[in-house]
């Protein structure tokens, strides 16, 4: 290990934060436990209050209230140069006047640490995120990845017990922030720092978290592993926001769930009543064959719409009974490339009794 | 046969200059629309620039019998009253400057740190006196600071002091209204280069562990540099040319270096004389322009990291 970050990995404890901006509010009584070592992210749409709260988190916005406990320790109140949380910002915030070098050691000159010292440990950072040899460059002189890593060296080089990432990956081409996404996992696994990760991009946020907390309009949505979030979305917002979903309008009546005539089969519980919404992801919808039918799965009689060709995969839109538009989509097998519906053909689609999920119809 | 290859090695040819020509006339006939379009322009500033500076140059270079000779440079050396002249020159030069940053620079700053509404309110207040007569806004001085003013009647009344202090007519008087009239030219290009300064970036020093002050040490006063320098320059050099406050304020005693000129002009028709005092300031001007151009780009080539 190259940098020991992992023996001083601490929880983070939020309880009860409130900001308000005059008369906005933009978080109302959030609370959120982070574990130590725990790499989380907060996703959310512009305006969720997701940055606000890391903001809260660095020290550089005051709540109107609540507490921040770091290992125990109430922090709301400290200054932030005080709190030793790093951030990576996401413009970067290099020190333009400064080299990289001097860029990567600022923190810890801060902390009185011998040049010998210094020297050795930015040496060891630049060696983490593969910028070797490159102390002496100015920062202009780098591309937009190259200052990524730069900045996030010098976010962990003092050794931190939290690291906060604000959308740090948003200003690189995509094929770059895939590979980032990759490297920053790996580094956290390695150096087992209790991150704290900002994004709107959910696909970065299932890739790289142990958990996400999706956020809107101030509050917490759902917080849950990415399988979890993905697959058992709570709220019609998460199950929107992560993913493409289908929603299907059914009806709870005596302790079963219905569409149209048909009652569902599910394995979650059914709930007592009231109008609910089954979400349907793309991928779990299949073409039924007549033989299939008498499988335990939901069939949904429904007409084609369109068919669209995407090489490895295709999209085929339908319409259900009731007029309502539905997507499917599947792997580009030969099995069921050959039975391919034209549009206009009626089909039935078939959804396993497992992968049936309500949410509320707000 | 021997068409076939004759013909060969011309299309050979030709796809190597292939509308060679054509082009190269394009170019010529594109760079010479563009000198004409420019024309104006140069002559512009061949009239109003390169043919008075020449002028005031050759002039300088005959004494006043009509001798071609340097009479009129020797008398930098020889006539203690010109060195003493330009040692006020600069010496009125660097305490306005010096002046002009000690007020200038915590302005600006302030300014910078407002919200905009609050920060374009202020910036009316430095930039209103900009628009006022230099003449009206320096006899507005002399009101204020003369033995009979109002600051010294007021701390007379007040019983603050005995006799009036010398304010006005003297080099303290210089000095004030300059710094007055200079202020402005120092604080908005260093306003504008203060307001560039990301704010993430004092965030991240804070971040770091770098307490408030120590971020402004570390990361704000040294990313202003470039605006202070760009204010700096400005001030010092129309200091060194500045004629209308020193002559009023100082009372006849400090004598500057456009004042001199003045006097050999209309005082004693010297045009000779005056000529080469011009030609001075404007070498010493340029050689301080180049000086300090030369220290910001090293600067900028990364000087600053070797600390």
């Amino acid at each position: 290990m190259l940098l020991s970050l992992a023996p001083s990995a601490l929880p983070i404890g939020i309880h009860g934060i409130e900001k308000r901006f005059g008369a906005l509010s933009i978080l109302s009584d959030l609370s959120l436990d982070v574990a130590a070592g725990e790499f989380l992210t907060l996703l959310g749409p512009s305006g969720s209050g997701k940055t606000t709260l890391l903001m809260i988190l660095a020290g550089f916005v005051r709540a109107n209230a609540g507490s921040i406990k770091v290992g125990g320790e109430e922090i709301i109140t400290m200054p932030p140069h005080k709190r030793n949380i790093g951030m990576v910002f996401q413009n970067y915030a290099l020190f333009p006047h400064m080299n990289v070098f001097h860029n990567i050691a600022f923190p810890l000159k801060q902390r009185r640490v011998s040049a010998a010292e210094t020297a050795e440990r930015v040496e060891r950072a630049l060696d983490l995120v593969q910028l070797k040899g490159l102390g002496e460059r100015r920062v202009d002189q780098l591309s937009g990845g190259q200052r990524q890593r730069v900045a996030l060296a010098r976010a962990i080089v003092f050794e931190p017990r939290i690291v906060l990432m604000d959308e740090p990956l948003s200003a690189l081409d995509k094929g770059l922030r895939e590979h980032m996404q990759i490297e920053l996992r790996n580094l956290h696994r390695r150096l087992g720092m209790t991150t704290v990760y900002v994004t709107h991009d959910q696909r970065e946020a299932i890739t790289m978290s142990d958990r996400i907390a999706v956020m809107n309009a101030g509050r917490i949505e759902q917080i849950d592993q990415p399988e979890v979030l993905y697959a058992r979305p709570k709220t019609k917002f998460v199950a929107g926001f992560i993913g493409e979903s289908n929603f299907i309008p059914v009806e709870c009546r005596n302790g079963s769930v219905w569409y149209e005539d048909r009652k569902l089969r599910m394995n979650d519980p059914a709930p007592s009543a009231g109008r609910h919404l089954m979400v349907v992801r793309p991928e779990k919808l299949r073409l039924l064959a007549d033989a299939d039918q008498a499988r335990p799965v939901n069939a949904l009689p429904a007409t084609v719409g369109d068919v669209i060709y995407q090489g490895d995969s295709f999209i085929c839109y339908a319409t259900l009974r009731d007029g309502r538009q539905v997507t499917l989509r599947d792997y580009c097998r030969s099995d069921v490339l050959a039975k391919l519906p034209a549009p206009g053909e009626p089909i039935t689609l078939g959804i396993d009794a497992q992968d049936v999920v309500l949410v509320t119809d707000q | 046969m021997s068409i076939g290859s004759a013909s060969l090695g011309h299309a050979v040819r030709q796809d190597g200059e292939l509308n060679a020509r054509a082009l190269r006339s394009d170019a010529r006939r594109q760079a010479l629309g563009l000198l004409a379009l420019l024309s104006p322009g140069l002559f512009l500033v061949f009239a109003v620039i390169i043919v008075p500076i020449g002028w005031l140059f050759w002039l300088s270079l005959f004494d006043e019998s009509g001798q071609l000779s340097l009479a009129n440079y020797a008398r930098f050396f020889e006539q203690a009253s010109y060195i003493k002249t330009f040692a006020t020159t600069f010496k009125v030069a660097f305490v306005v400057t010096g002046a002009c940053v000690l007020f200038g620079y915590p302005l600006a700053y302030m300014l910078s740190q407002l919200p905009r509404r609050a920060a374009s309110i202020c910036l009316i207040f430095v930039i209103l006196p900009f628009w006022t007569s230099v003449l009206v806004r320096t006899y507005a001085w002399l009101v204020i600071l003369q033995r009979k003013g109002l600051i010294n009647n007021w701390l007379i009344d007040l019983g603050v002091i005995g006799q009036p202090l010398p304010l006005a007519n003297n080099f303290a008087g210089v000095v004030i209204g300059m710094t007055h009239i200079m202020l402005p030219f120092l604080v908005l290009p260093l306003y504008a280069s203060m307001k560039t300064i990301d704010v993430d970036c004092l965030r991240a020093g804070m971040n770091l562990g770098a307490s408030p002050a120590a971020t402004f040490r570390q990361i704000f006063f040294p990313l202003s540099l470039p605006g202070l320098a760009s204010g700096v320059v400005i001030v010092f050099v129309l200091c060194l040319g500045f004629f209308v406050t020193p002559a009023l304020m100082g009372g006849g005693k400090v004598i500057m270096w456009a004042m001199r000129m003045e006097q050999a002009t209309s005082l004693y028709s010297n045009w000779g004389a005056g000529a080469a005092l011009g030609v001075v300031l404007l070498a010493v001007t340029l050689a301080l322009l180049g000086l300090f151009q030369w220290l910001l780009g090293a600067r900028a080539t990364g000087v600053w990291s070797q600390r």
